[in-house]
C-alpha cells in the first residue's frame, strides 16, 4: 500500500509497475485528468496544492481501510501537485487482486475517499482570466461538480 | 492560569492566499483550535467558518475543541478538492 504526492508528472507504467504478481488475476486503474470545462466555466490550467504530510498520512489510511474491506492484492494512488495543463494526469489509484469484483468495488472506495478525505486543494485558472481555488462550501463563489 | 503560548501556523490554499503567507509563528492565548481560528478569522478576515474546516494538530487531524499547547503546529484545513 502506498499514497504518494508528486511534484512532477505521474508515468502510468511507473506508477503501474509494482503490481506484477502472480497471485493476481486482475487490476483495476483509475486515472483523474484535467478537463476543459467546470460549471460552464472554460478551465485553461489547474493548480493542485497539498498539506503533503497529512495527505500522505490519510492517503495510507485510506489504503488499508481498502485492504481490510476488500479482497485485494494491492492497492496504490499517486496525486500530483503543482501546475497541470488540460489532459494531464491529476490523481491515478491502482488495485490489483484475485478476482475483478474486489479490484473495482476497492479502486472506487479509494478514489471516492481521497476526493472526500486527502488535505488537497484545487484552484482553476479560466480563458476569461479568472481564477479560484475550488471550495465546496454554500454561498462560495467556487463550487466543484460531483 | 497562565495560557499565553507560541504556536506555529502553516496556511494552505484559500487560507494561505487570503493570509498572504504559508506560516507563521503566533503568541495566543487561546486554549482551543476553536478559539484560535475565531482569533485569526477576526484578524484576517477569513470568510471561511469554523464549521467548515478541518484541524491538524502536530501533523494529524484533531478536534475543533482540541487543546493547543506551546510549540504546536496548528493547520486548518479548507475543504479540500482533490482528485
Amino acid at each position: 500500500m502506498m499514497f504518494k504526492i508528486f511534484e512532477n508528472p505521474l508515468e502510468k507504467m511507473d506508477l503501474q509497475s509494482p503490481f506484477a504478481n502472480a497471485e493476481a488475476g486482475g487490476f483495476v486503474s483509475f486515472e483523474g485528468w484535467v478537463r476543459s470545462e467546470n460549471e460552464g466555466q472554460q478551465v485553461m490550467a489547474l493548480e493542485y496544492e497539498a498539506y503533503a504530510e497529512l495527505a500522505e498520512k490519510e492517503g495510507e489510511r485510506i489504503l488499508i481501510e481498502a485492504r481490510d474491506q476488500f479482497d485485494i492484492i494491492e492497492a496504490r494512488c499517486g496525486h500530483r501537485v503543482g501546475r497541470l495543463q488540460l489532459g494531464d494526469m491529476a490523481v491515478w489509484v491502482g488495485v490489483s487482486a484475485a478476482h475483478r469484483n474486489d479490484a473495482f468495488q476497492a479502486c472506487r472506495y479509494v478514489i471516492d475517499e481521497v476526493k472526500r478525505r486527502v488535505p488537497i486543494w484545487k484552484k482553476e485558472y479560466y480563458k476569461n482570466g479568472d481564477s479560484g481555488w475550488l471550495c465546496p462550501v454554500e454561498g462560495h463563489a467556487h463550487t466543484p461538480p460531483e | 492560569m497562565n495560557t499565553a503560548k507560541t504556536i506555529e501556523l502553516a496556511y494552505y490554499a484559500l487560507l494561505r492566499e487570503q493570509r498572504g503567507l504559508s506560516s507563521e509563528k503566533r503568541a495566543t492565548s487561546a486554549i482551543t483550535a476553536r478559539e484560535l481560528y475565531l482569533e485569526l478569522k477576526e484578524e484576517f478576515g477569513f470568510k471561511l467558518q469554523i464549521e467548515d474546516l478541518k484541524v491538524a494538530i502536530n501533523g494529524d487531524f484533531a478536534d475543533h475543541d482540541g487543546a493547543i499547547h506551546d510549540g504546536d503546529t496548528v493547520v486548518f484545513i479548507p475543504p479540500v478538492t482533490g482528485g
